[in-house]
């Protein structure tokens, strides 16, 4: 069975390019737009693995992390994206819970890579 | 029962009650048990300045001139209530220096010259003989007048007695035993005697209830209480002059010259000095004798008028002298009893007067007048005798005796020709001569000796022709002519009216003549003449005493061996309090005392300054210099010094300025720092808002490229699609850098402003036009409302176009997606234009409505789709409006769309035209 990504992003050109980098890898998708809807669809959706943007209208991705960790979701894979690179954030997302941190922009090749990675060292 | 041997009896008793009080105080003083060290002891013996001149002068006085004796008694009380700082400056002067007396003082101060210190200890002498002549009188008249009870003589009734059958010769040869006794038992360091003092303060008292006794007694006793007395005093032909100031002895000018006569006189008098300065045991007495011995004076002058006035009364044309009252009241009255403690009164006052004055002119003789001149003669090998305290002693003994003697004989010169008030005036008046060079000394650096000498010396001759000759002319010493046509017929040199200065009465012309010229000479001179070393050292230490306590060590360099020093010292000391006294040095500095030691200056310094209170500080330089081998400081070294310490002084004074000023500073810079953290962290957050904006297309650009570039085989239409993308966010980009080099040009003044007349029907027209597509996209609605005409503004056109085409773009986007209206009204507001943009939108929150002029936040939180833009639109359009001298607001009710709003002024209004070029 294929795994299930769910993208979190406001910005729509972003999300289409992080569809199509991971339809192609053969990847289940699901978008939210902002904070809440991605908690309503990490419930719905059961993703493998978030592509959690920090930059979120209304709830963050950082307190989007630090909530579904909390809320027990151990094996839940969490990628933030920044666009926003100050080190201190990075430290902030890894210590929140995220397993991999990666700043905008973003190299495709490397983004695909560290997903496939953190999914298939799961399987 | 008022026999003579009574009298004689109870006087010697009173004489050997003062002795056991003096030997008492000194046995305690020398068990560490001080008896004197009391602010109340110290204001008592203050108040040997009422003599018997206080006590029978003053009733004198006052039946003569009613008010006139009361200067003499407000002088000192000004001088303490005002002028006690330059008493505590001369008391902290005399401390550090070990000074004696007024002589040493002025000696001292002026470069230890010998010379100075001799001409003060003969004005002293001279000055005062006259005031001691007058208390032997006072207890020789008042012996008499009580021996002749119940009868009431006057003293001049008696005749002059016979030199062996005077009492005025056996009072003063007792008396100047008692002296001896009393002050000259021990030669010591600091010159003070403790016994001596405790006995004052204790005659102090015995005159004061003594006084006041009387006065009650004639206040309540013969007359019955104030009321009476006065009533019955105005019945008195002379009682309208005695209830004035004015007429030639009682005029302004003589009250004031006797006030400032009496400030002076109560420091300056040698007894004064001796008591207040040098017996000082505790310089913080004086604060508390500021009160106390002003208010002694004041108790011991309530009864001066009535018991003058009850004089008056009393005796009425019976011939009775006025200076007398005190004593012959209770006589007349037959109170035995009172006329006894009277008498004992007057005995005290004079007795405390002879004793202090002796003591303070016999140290003076001895110090400035006999050793310099054995020091100087070198016949009588005195600095090679082992043992000088025995030869300081006998010659402050003799000193004593010659004192008490000369006063006598002037006494017995004098005779009855002058009233007791007179003689003391004459005594206050010469040591008011030594006012400027005191106090000069202690204010003023510049002083010099030369300036000293001449003025101390011219005044004193004015003094001797104006004062003292007119009293030799009255005494029948001199032909009455000198006083009225001048020496030699010279009508401008009459003494009384010098160079024809008349109108004034004696005191007021003395003082006048002697202090101007006193003065002036002093000023004068010491301006035009060059200085000493050891005088620029001396005035620095005198000026500025409070400010660097015990340097003089640094005016002298040299060497010497401690041995030689302890042996100079034990001449003067003895030998065990000599080297008890270097111990006591060496230990005070945490030394270890060795006599084979080189002595360093603060050493030798020390030496001198002991030796300076038992011989005076000029003598005592002397002694020093014969055993030290002493390298003389040129005048350059010392200015050097004094340059130094002022440079020092100054230096500190800088530096505490500079501190201040270095922390107002660290304050203003603290604030600028927060400021400037402030602006950091906006700039900040705005360079960290600027990184996301940007990164967030180039995210989009980088990774549709790559995937186009890994994706060769993807189908046309969706490389068109991801191109496309590529492509806006290329121009949301370039759209994003021109919006923040614009707004930046904008906050910082550089942008360029193309002020003209402008239509805003025109600009609103081309706007609508320019939005329309945009419009016919979002499906929205588009009225414009405008005037016929309008009024044009004073703006820049391309400006107000940008304002017009945000705000409207802005309404397109958040508008009711589907049924958007959005209406654009103009109108005339006052002196301004209005443009409402109004939108049927989701409106803005009361929160939001401040924060969308910020920049980077746009409004629509919440929304899940994020509108485009940059977020600068806003922010760039207020700031174009506010700089055009407008105003751009938004109104809106969440739910019920949003306005919003801005004015322009019309052209030729006043903000109008003032926000032309910016």
């Amino acid at each position: 069975m294929a795994s299930k990504v769910l993208i979190v992003d406001d910005e729509p050109n972003i999300v289409t390019s992080l569809e199509f980098l991971m339809r192609q890898r053969g990847y289940e998708t699901r978008v939210a737009r902002d904070g809440d809807e991605a908690l309503a669809a990490v419930e719905s959706f059961r993703p493998d693995l978030v592509l959690l943007d920090v930059m979120l209208p209304g709830r963050d991705g950082f307190e989007v992390c630090q909530k579904l960790r909390a809320e027990g979701w151990a094996d839940l894979k969490i990628v933030m994206l920044t666009a926003k690179g100050r080190d201190i954030e990075i430290e902030k997302g890894l210590a929140l819970g995220a397993d991999a941190y990666v700043t905008k922009p973003f190299s495709t090749g490397e983004l695909v890579a560290r997903v496939s990675e953190l999914l298939e060292g799961e399987a | 029962m008022l026999e003579t041997p009574v009298i004689l009896v109870v006087s010697f008793a009173y004489l050997g009650l003062l002795f056991a009080i003096a030997y008492w105080g000194d046995k305690r003083a020398a068990a560490g048990r001080s008896i004197i060290a009391r602010p109340s002891i110290y204001a008592l013996s203050l108040a040997v300045y009422a003599t018997s001149w206080t006590f029978y002068g003053s009733v004198g006085r006052a039946a003569s001139t009613g008010v006139g004796f009361l200067p003499i008694y407000l002088g000192p009380t000004l001088m303490f209530a005002l002028g006690w700082l330059v008493l505590r400056k001369i008391i902290r002067i005399s401390k550090e220096n070990r000074i004696t007396s007024i002589a040493d003082f002025v000696a001292s101060r002026y470069g230890k010259s010998t010379l100075l210190g001799g001409l003060v200890a003969v004005i002293a002498v001279v000055g005062i003989v006259p005031y001691i002549s007058l208390q032997l009188k006072v207890i020789s008249n008042t012996f008499s007048i009580l021996r002749e009870y119940p009868e009431i003589v006057s003293p001049s009734e008696l005749g002059s007695p016979s030199l062996f059958a005077d009492t005025g010769l056996y009072v003063a040869l007792v008396l100047a035993a008692f002296t001896i006794a009393f002050g000259t038992r021990k030669l010591d360091a600091t010159e003070r005697h403790e016994g001596m003092v405790a006995a004052i303060a204790f005659e102090s008292v015995v005159k004061l209830v003594a006084f006041v006794c009387v006065g009650l007694f004639v206040t309540f006793g013969v007359f019955g209480g104030f009321g009476d007395l006065f009533g019955r005093a105005a019945a008195l032909p002379q009682a309208d002059e005695l209830f004035t100031l004015g007429g030639p002895d009682t005029g302004y000018m003589n009250f004031m010259w006797l006030t400032v006569l009496s400030m002076l006189a109560i420091v300056l008098l040698p007894r004064q000095f001796q008591v207040a300065v040098v017996e000082n045991v505790d310089e913080r007495h004086v604060s508390k004798a500021i009160w106390l011995f002003p208010l002694y004076l004041l108790a011991i002058n309530v009864f001066v008028l009535p018991i003058a006035l009850g004089g008056l009364v009393s005796f009425q044309g019976a011939g009775v002298d006025a200076d007398t009252f005190v004593l012959a009241l209770p006589m007349a009255e037959g109170q035995q009893g009172l006329a006894l403690f009277a008498y004992l009164g007057g005995l005290s006052a004079a007795t405390g007067m002879l004793i202090v004055e002796t003591i303070a002119l016999s140290t003076m003789v001895s110090n400035n007048l006999v050793m310099p001149a054995l020091l100087r003669a070198k016949a009588s090998r005195v600095t090679e005798r082992r043992d000088l305290r025995r030869l300081i002693l006998g010659i402050r003994r003799a000193a004593i005796v010659v004192v008490l003697l000369l006063g006598y004989a002037y006494f017995r010169a004098a005779g009855e020709a002058t009233a007791l008030v007179s003689i003391g005036l004459v005594s206050f008046a010469a040591v008011a001569q030594f006012a400027p060079a005191v106090l000069g000394g202690i204010f003023w650096k510049g002083g010099s000796k030369s300036g000293a000498l001449v003025g101390l010396s011219a005044g004193f001759l004015l003094w001797a022709y104006t004062m003292l000759l007119p009293s030799f002319a009255r005494s029948g010493w001199l032909p009455e002519s000198f006083l009225e046509d001048g020496p030699l017929g010279v009508e401008a040199l009459r003494p009384e009216q010098l160079f024809g200065l008349a109108g004034l009465d004696g005191v007021s012309h003395a003082m006048f003549w002697s202090m101007l010229v006193n003065v002036g000479c002093y000023v004068g001179v010491s301006l035009f003449s060059r200085r000493s070393a050891a005088e620029h050292g001396q005035a620095a230490l005198f000026v500025d005493v409070f400010r660097q306590p015990g340097e003089g060590s640094r005016f002298w360099r040299g060497t010497a061996s401690v041995a030689d020093l302890e042996l100079l010292l034990a001449r003067f000391l003895g030998p065990r309090r000599a080297s008890e006294a270097l111990a006591e040095f060496a230990r005070g500095r945490g030394l270890v005392w060795s006599e084979a030691a080189e002595a360093d200056a603060e050493v030798v310094h020390h030496v001198e300054r002991l030796l300076a209170g038992s011989i005076g500080a000029a003598s005592a330089r002397v002694m020093v210099a014969s055993v030290v081998q002493e390298e003389p400081l040129g005048i350059e070294e010392v200015m050097d010094i004094l340059d130094e310490t002022s440079e020092v002084i100054a230096y500190s004074r800088e530096l505490e300025r500079k501190s201040q000023d270095l922390e107002a500073a660290t304050a203003e810079l603290r604030a600028a720092n927060r400021r400037l953290k402030e602006v950091d962290r906006l700039k900040d957050d705005f360079v960290s808002t600027v990184t996301h904006e940007l990164r967030t297309p180039l995210t989009s650009m980088r990774a549709f490229s790559e995937i186009l570039l890994d994706n060769p085989e993807l189908e046309t239409s969706e490389r068109e699609r991801f191109l496309r993308i590529v492509i806006e966010e290329i121009e949301r980009l370039t759209r994003l850098i021109n919006q923040v080099l614009d707004l930046s040009k904008i906050e910082s003044g550089r942008a360029d402003w193309q002020i003209a007349e402008v239509d805003l029907r025109e600009v609103i027209e081309d706007c609508a036009a320019a939005t329309a597509q945009l419009f016919a996209d979002c499906e929205a609605e588009l009225d414009v409302w405008l005037p016929e005409t309008a009024p044009p503004v004073a703006a820049d056109r391309d400006r107000v176009k940008q304002v017009m085409l945000n705000l409207l773009s802005n309404a397109a986007k958040f508008c009711a997606p589907g049924r958007g209206r959005v209406a654009v009204e103009l109108r005339v507001d006052g002196g301004a234009l209005r443009v409402d943009v109004r939108d049927n939108g989701p409106g803005i929150r009361p929160q939001d409505q401040q924060a969308i002029f910020e920049k980077f936040r746009q409004g629509g939180d919440g929304l899940t789709e994020r509108p485009q833009g940059t977020g600068l639109g806003l922010p760039i359009s207020h700031q174009i409006v506010t700089h055009l001298g407008g105003e751009l607001w938004v109104e809106s009710a969440p739910g019920s769309g949003a306005t919003f709003s801005f004015t322009l002024p019309l052209a030729g209004s006043p903000v109008g035209t003032t926000e032309g070029k910016g």
